[in-house]
């Protein structure tokens, strides 16, 4: 199953976030969190995210999501070509998108797929 | 250019942003988020332990460490982006060091920044201060100037090019958000890479 690991400047916005897309994707859905600095601030943790990305890889593709500025650089050094991918899609709806289609077990195309298609849902 | 020349290089770049912190911090202030003084400040007083505890055995592996720390301790984004810098040049970097061997690793190294922070040259980033320092860099090769002077006119372009982002409209970041309210303010991570140019020069003889 592909793995996700939502990467924000905020712990407490990750966690929750993480928590959100598992509770409407199911419990299966392989969702990690790594969210602000190891000494709990606001920011990016490179560590954490490879934490993250380690507790959520069983060999199938992991999709980093950032929130922004240094979520997404810091993301990007970890990227490995066809397997750790980071999403350019909005953090909560791209992160539900993904967590729905990865707990289906789809491939790692599918499930980028799947959150691509999340930056053109109209709420109104 | 040997080893300790690259060791110097970071005390004297951790101790000039310690120096200018709260100038850099109180830049960040007006267009980002007021961390990049103290974000900088921490990482640097990271890489200086870093390099006393396990010395490095090449100027390579001095901008390895440099990088790597600075990706790990600096928490914002110029952690990312200075850490790819380094990391980079560490990489390209062959020894002995040349002023030629030197400036296209440092060429390298910008490069690796504009792909990872997908800026260019007037996006009002630290990229305006790199390009020219690494354009003074590459002449001062074709025209056979020694490395103390090649290397202060890097430092000389840099300066000019922090300072010409002073009425640039930003591009790039939190300052992004700002649109126009960004003019008339020097950004900060061009202000910080003129500083790191500017430990670079005095620390060659």
């Amino acid at each position: 199953m592909v793995g996700l690991v939502l990467v924000s400047h905020s712990a407490g916005l990750a966690a929750e976030a993480a928590a959100l897309a598992r509770g409407i994707a199911g419990a299966d859905a392989l969702v990690a969190a790594a969210g602000g600095t190891e000494d709990g601030g606001l920011g990016t943790s490179l560590d954490l995210i490879e934490a993250a990305l380690r507790s959520v890889d069983q060999g199938d593709g992991v999709v980093l999501i950032p929130d922004l500025g240094s979520s997404v650089l810091t993301a990007r050094l970890l990227e490995e070509d066809g397997r750790v991918v980071v999403a350019d899609v909005p953090f909560v709806e791209g992160a539900i998108a993904a967590a729905v289609a990865a707990g289906a077990g789809v491939p790692l195309a599918d499930v980028l797929e799947a959150a691509e298609e999340a930056r053109t849902y109209r709420k109104l | 250019m040997d080893t300790d020349v690259f060791v110097a290089w970071f005390e004297e770049a951790a101790r000039l942003v310690h120096d200018d912190r709260d100038r850099l911090t109180r830049l960040d202030a007006a267009i980002g988020d007021a961390d990049h003084g103290t974000n900088l400040d921490r990482g640097l007083t990271e890489v200086r332990k870093t390099l006393a505890e396990s010395p490095p055995g090449t100027p390579g592996e001095v901008l390895a460490a440099a990088g790597a720390t600075l990706i790990r301790r600096v928490g914002g984004a110029s952690g990312p982006l200075y850490g790819s810098v380094f990391r980079q040049m560490g990489k390209s970097l062959e020894s002995p060091v040349t002023l030629a061997g030197f400036s296209a690793a440092f060429e390298a190294g910008v490069v690796a920044l504009e792909r990872l922070g997908k800026a260019a040259l007037g996006d009002k980033t630290m990229v305006d201060a790199l390009v020219p320092a690494s354009r003074a860099l590459a002449l001062a090769v074709r025209d056979g100037i020694g490395v103390k002077e090649a290397l202060e006119r890097a430092a000389g372009a840099a300066e000019e090019g922090a300072k010409a982002t002073i009425p640039m409209q930003a591009r790039k970041g939190r300052a992004s958000y700002l649109g126009e309210r960004s003019i008339g303010h020097e950004d900060p991570g061009a202000a910080s890479a003129a500083l790191f140019m500017a430990a670079l020069a005095s620390v060659v003889a």
